[in-house]
């Protein structure tokens, strides 16, 4: 059955999923999801400010970029489900905002060895849920 | 590893006194039943005795049985056959036969209604169930209508093993009957059920039942796969679905697959055995017992005793059905979410949907099957494993935690 369902790496990140859990007093939170398709997930994230690095040369010296220092999730859903979840915030851990906000669902998949077709939505949740975790940190900072 | 398969209303594994009836048939004895020479008398005798046994456990006449590739084609021929002999009768007026049939159905059964349905071969109305999966027989006599020409409800439900009133349900078509003859309308309603999962552990009597057409299944009774029976009562018309040959009294053609109907004819034998359903329904009770009481937050899909023996269907909530089964699975544990014929679909089981309207309960939801093999140790080694899978996957679910007591309505 496993053999012939989900990549290896699927299965590492279904068992022992990163990053679960919540987080107190999160810069952003966002829960996705679709009950119909069995699947629901709640996205966590801490934002953090911090200098540009003096190597990227003396343009952006003294500029101030947001960064995700951590990221939490929580998910109900088929293996493939948490299996993309994990993934999704292994992959923005660490990155700049902006970066964060380009994660695709493609290069969730990928960074899995692949999906069944079947369950490539549930990469689009993954995505959607870093997403809108995001812009519930920029909505937050706007006011 | 301790592989322990708990997915008989899946299929079930041969018994050993079924593979050695079958073995001489593979390649000593393989005639065509239909060639006039010794090897085709010998294959015919053997089909003749297995469809003796066959009608025994029917209590009807031996040339009532078709036998045919398993349950799916007996449910095709029974529904179809119907609606197209109705069809050539009703060409003449302005009605499309009717037929009746319910939500909870083998999609044998459901998906060939829509078909009819979306062909304008059959209008077709759909029973509902109550939350324990009942069909109530009051609503079959009032969704009757003067061209209905077929009754179809399954005897018991595949995934929750929930027991219709199948004799009340026969009893009320017949009552029917007897009023349109009254009325001069010539046209009867057939009474057709699904018996595939109910064959082997409830009683089967055709009369009894009231039926005109039942379905087996060959595998279900732990036979191999590819052979099942139709019960066609003396008289009720039906178009064959498969033409060719003379075979199975002008009702399916193909050459007959002997081993397979060797098999069945031995399955019959075994099936029902009182002994054997007593133990089996002690085992699923304390499977059930213990798993309610050890894991919180389980609710029970289908009547509590209204049941096949060998059926729990158990819904576990805050959790998806799916990564319960690969981590039972990694464990040697096989069960199934909902009906094998689904899985690789992301629907939720129309069956539990049907009884209860929420996509959460049936994405939650495992069968657990039993059968002829199953052992205590088996049972306790699912009743270890299980509540750290539940607590594993809960642990990590946004849902069921005090501290998200918001997310039953969470608006997504």
């Amino acid at each position: 059955m496993l053999e012939n369902l989900y990549s290896q790496k699927v299965m590492q990140h279904f068992l022992h999923p990163k990053n679960i859990g919540k987080i107190k007093n999160p810069s952003g939170v966002a829960t996705v999801g679709n009950p119909i398709c069995g699947d629901i997930a709640r996205y966590y994230i801490k934002v953090k400010t911090k200098p540009v690095s003096p190597s990227r040369g003396g343009k952006s010296k003294g500029k101030i970029i947001d960064y995700i220092s951590d990221v939490k999730v929580e998910t109900l859903g088929c293996g493939a489900a948490i299996a993309t979840s994990s993934m999704a915030t292994e992959l923005i851990k660490g990155k700049p905002v902006k970066d964060a906000l380009r994660l695709t669902n493609q290069a969730i998949a990928k960074a899995l060895d692949g999906l069944p077709p079947v369950k490539m939505h549930c990469s689009i949740l993954a995505e959607e849920g870093i997403k809108k975790a995001i812009e519930n940190y920029q909505s937050k900072n706007q006011k | 590893m301790f592989k322990i398969y708990l997915d008989y209303a899946a299929t079930a594994p041969v018994r050993p006194k079924i593979k050695a009836k079958i073995l001489p048939y593979l390649a000593d004895k393989f005639g065509n039943p239909s060639s006039i020479h010794s090897f085709g008398r010998e294959a015919r005798k053997a089909i003749d005795k297995a469809r003796e046994n066959v009608a025994r456990f029917l209590n009807c006449q031996p040339l009532e049985i078709i036998f045919t590739s398993g349950g799916t084609e007996a449910d095709n021929l029974a529904v179809r056959g119907i609606v197209e002999n109705a069809k050539i009768k009703m060409q003449k007026s302005k009605f499309i036969p009717h037929l009746v049939t319910s939500t909870i159905e083998h999609h044998a059964v459901l998906h060939t209604c829509k078909i009819l349905e979306k062909e304008r071969k059959a209008q077709v109305s759909y029973l509902t169930v109550d939350k324990n999966g009942l069909i109530n027989p009051e609503d079959v006599k009032k969704t009757i209508k003067p061209n209905t020409v077929l009754v179809t409800i399954m005897y018991a439900n595949n995934e929750t093993g929930t027991i219709q009133p199948i004799r009340e349900i026969g009893k009320i078509i017949e009552k029917e009957n007897r009023l349109r003859e009254l009325r001069k309308n010539k046209n009867k309603i057939y009474f057709h059920t699904d018996a595939v999962q109910a064959a082997g552990y409830l009683n089967c009597d055709t009369k009894f039942l009231h039926a005109d057409l039942l379905s087996i299944s060959g595998h279900k009774l732990a036979a191999p796969k590819g052979i099942g029976a139709l019960f066609v009562k003396k008289g009720v018309p039906l178009e064959p679905i498969l033409t060719g040959g003379e075979h199975e009294y002008q009702k399916r053609a193909g050459t007959e697959n002997v081993a397979g109907i060797v098999a069945l004819g031995q399955a019959v034998l075994l099936a029902n055995n009182s002994q054997e359903k007593i133990r089996i329904k002690k085992l699923r009770d304390w499977l059930e017992k213990q798993i309610i009481a050890k894991i919180p937050d389980v609710q029970l899909n289908g009547h509590s005793h209204q049941r096949l023996p060998n059926i729990s269907n158990l819904n576990f909530q805050f959790v998806e059905g799916e990564s319960i089964l690969l981590n039972l699975d990694l464990s040697g544990i096989a069960a199934s979410s909902g009906s094998a014929c689904t899985s690789g679909s992301l629907e939720p089981s129309h069956v539990i949907m049907a009884m209860h309207h929420n996509p959460l309960r049936t994405h939650g939801s495992i069968r657990f099957s039993l059968g002829w093999k199953t052992t205590k140790a088996e049972i306790d080694y699912l009743i270890k494993i299980l509540p750290t899978v539940i607590i594993k996957l809960r642990k990590i679910s946004p849902l069921g935690k005090k501290s998200n007591t918001n997310s039953y309505q969470l608006n997504i």
